[in-house]
């Protein structure tokens, strides 16, 4: 074996890195198909129902034919955190719940997006005790807080619709950079 | 109600008993605590009280209201003669015990838990006096009146097995 040969592969596998680093930062910095995939991203929300409480109930109201949050295209909850990118955290949590809420938005593939649902959600609510979490941003991040106590549906369809918009907006890789 | 039953117990263990009263038919007696299983199987096993069943176990604190600070209470009831009784064992302050009753009501298990869980009342005896409704890593025992409504309890790691990423 020559080392000249070694050599010669070598180079190529550097040129042909170079090249896809170069197509991928293309596509990233491509605004047309940011704007495409955002597009797609915003009109197919998979959710995940993580519902603990009262708030369920017009999770449910939103969900069916009078409210219909199929019209925004998030039609489809899926009831495993690997399918969904949205997590619905719909409910009060408790300490002892912490850790299974962070294990199930652990376990949600990139990209995904939380809509903390109703005030014991957001801040505790008026469950002020040893009990509860005071608000679910203490263990994940939250996009959207929706308040009421429960929030009427169209409280919902508004944050599912403030998410479209700052999903609309989001500037993400779309292709890791591998170098 | 269960005036002769109280009697019975009055009658059989004077030196336990601190005091007794009734209120609407309903009969309350306070005891010491040492003798207390002695006291509460004789109650199950006679056949005038045949209390079978202990329907609740619960603490109360009395904290700034009246000394001693704990109170333990059992209800009991018999189902075959249809009659209660309430029994109520004071505790000081510091580390308050008090013998388990389960080696006569095995019902006693978790509403000792329960208690010990919520108010610190040890039950001396008990064969797994862990925590029931709050978690091992909580801090302190929420009802205690002297307990923090701000206190807020640390995050926890998740358990064993619970962790599938």
């Amino acid at each position: 074996m020559s080392s000249e040969k070694l050599l010669g592969q070598e180079a190529a596998v550097t040129t042909v890195k170079a090249a896809e680093g170069f197509f991928r930062r293309l596509l990233n910095k491509n605004e047309t198909v940011q704007n495409a995939v955002n597009w797609g991203r915003r009109w197919s929300f998979f959710q995940y129902p993580f519902v603990t409480a009262c708030c369920g109930m017009e999770y449910m109201a939103t969900a069916g034919p009078r409210y219909d949050y199929a019209r925004f295209g998030a039609e489809l909850p899926r009831f495993s955190p690997r399918q969904a990118d949205l997590l619905m955290v719909v409910g009060t949590i408790s300490h002892k719940q912490a850790p299974v809420l962070r294990t199930v938005y652990e376990q949600m593939a990139e990209p995904k997006w939380v809509i903390s649902f109703g005030v014991c959600a957001s801040s505790g609510g008026f469950y002020r005790n040893y009990a509860t979490v005071q608000g679910i941003d203490t263990i994940i991040p939250v996009d959207v807080y929706i308040p009421g106590c429960p929030p009427r549906p169209e409280a919902v369809l508004d944050a599912i619709m403030m998410l479209q918009e700052k999903v609309k907006e989001e500037r993400r890789p779309l292709l890791p950079i591998v170098d | 109600m269960s005036a002769e039953a109280l009697e019975r117990l009055v009658d059989r263990f004077s030196s336990e008993v601190v005091r007794t009263h009734a209120e609407h038919g309903d009969e309350t007696v306070v005891l010491r605590g040492e003798r207390l299983v002695e006291i509460c199987s004789f109650l199950r096993t006679d056949l005038v009280c045949a209390f079978e069943m202990l329907s609740d176990l619960t603490a109360v604190d009395y904290l700034n209201v009246k000394s001693p600070r704990f109170e333990v209470v059992y209800h009991l009831y018999s189902l075959s003669r249809n009659h209660r009784l309430r029994l109520k064992v004071e505790l000081e302050d510091g580390e308050p015990a008090v013998p388990s009753v389960m080696s006569v009501w095995k019902s006693a298990n978790w509403m000792e838990r329960e208690a010990w869980d919520l108010y610190g009342i040890r039950f001396e005896g008990h064969p797994d006096l862990r925590r029931i409704l709050t978690y091992d890593e909580f801090q302190g025992h929420p009802l205690r009146k002297d307990y923090d409504m701000e206190h807020r309890q640390p995050r926890i790691p998740p358990r064993e097995g619970q962790r599938h990423l």
